[in-house]
């Protein structure tokens, strides 16, 4: 089934709130090969001004995972998990995430392009705060192949 | 020390690292990102898909290609405002010799706030991100 293209605008509900935790910042930055002390080292934090560790600039990555399963998990969407390649990604962020965050995500598809068979879905995640305040956007666009 | 907006001209180059990714590091990007694609290490499962072999997951190349722009800002990811990129070609993760990934990162533009700087990723010779942008802000 071809990507629907009535899905542009479509909204998602948003997430569960996500608790961002010490060690899963500091996990997340030994994989990325992230060695500051920010997002290791609570006192280092907190002498740079931040509450506790400082995630790294691509954390909201496993927030964005949550909308895009929504996205997959959508029948009416059309959109084959097993045809899909991740074309862009962006990060535009009001505040950095730090442990102790309380998050949910709430997901827009913002484009559907078709390309050369090729359908490109853009989506729009909007992370915020338990205050409603914007902490960072996750812009994603998937890149889903068409029949051979 | 954090670099200031004076203290930086267009053009220049201010970090330039190279980055060794073998397969034990795609298991724990797989382990600490949630993104379990068997892609990212089964060589059977990538050759189903038409894959030569196993790849680094793009959000591995992203996350690691911003970090010599976080030592250049003395370790303070929260003033990173801004990053984008487009995966342009797969990394692929030989399971003995691994995959070595090289980052330039150069001012691409200068203002009153900050910068924006330039990524250039290269991978065996070729780019493996296109407008691979990082906005950064600055003391003045």
């Amino acid at each position: 089934m071809p990507v629907n293209p009535e899905l542009q605008g479509r909204s998602y509900p948003a997430t569960a709130p996500y608790l961002v935790g010490r060690e899963k910042v500091r996990e997340f930055a030994r994989a990325v090969l992230a060695t500051s002390p920010l997002h290791h080292d609570p006192d280092a934090a907190r002498a740079a001004g931040y509450s506790d560790v400082v995630a790294p600039p691509t954390f909201p990555i496993v927030l964005t995972d949550a909308t895009l399963q929504q996205l997959l998990a959508d029948g009416d969407a059309g959109v084959d998990f097993s045809r899909v390649v991740h074309g862009d990604q962006r990060f535009t962020y009001s505040r950095a995430i730090v442990a102790g965050d309380e998050l949910v995500a709430r997901m827009t598809v913002t484009s559907v392009k078709v390309l050369a068979g090729n359908a490109m879905v853009t989506s729009a995640t909007e992370i915020t705060d338990p205050s409603g305040a914007h902490v960072v956007t996750s812009t994603s666009t998937l890149v889903v192949r068409g029949d051979e | 020390m954090t670099p200031a907006v004076g203290g930086v001209a267009v053009g220049d180059v201010i970090a330039e690292q190279t980055y060794h990714l073998d397969r034990d590091r795609l298991v724990r990007y797989a382990g600490a990102s949630g993104d379990f694609n068997p892609i990212h290490y089964r060589d059977d499962v990538a050759r189903t898909v038409g894959l030569p072999g196993v790849l680094a997951h793009g959000m591995l190349t992203m996350g690691v290609a911003v970090q010599p722009v976080v030592e250049w800002l003395g370790g303070d990811a929260g003033r990173i405002a801004d990053y984008q990129v487009r995966f342009t070609r797969p990394v692929l993760v030989d399971a003995d010799s691994g995959a070595d990934i090289t980052v330039v990162a150069k001012v691409g533009a200068l203002d009153d706030e900050g910068a924006r700087i330039d990524l250039t990723v290269t991978f065996g010779g070729e780019t493996v991100l296109g407008k691979a942008q990082v906005r950064v802000t600055l003391p003045a």
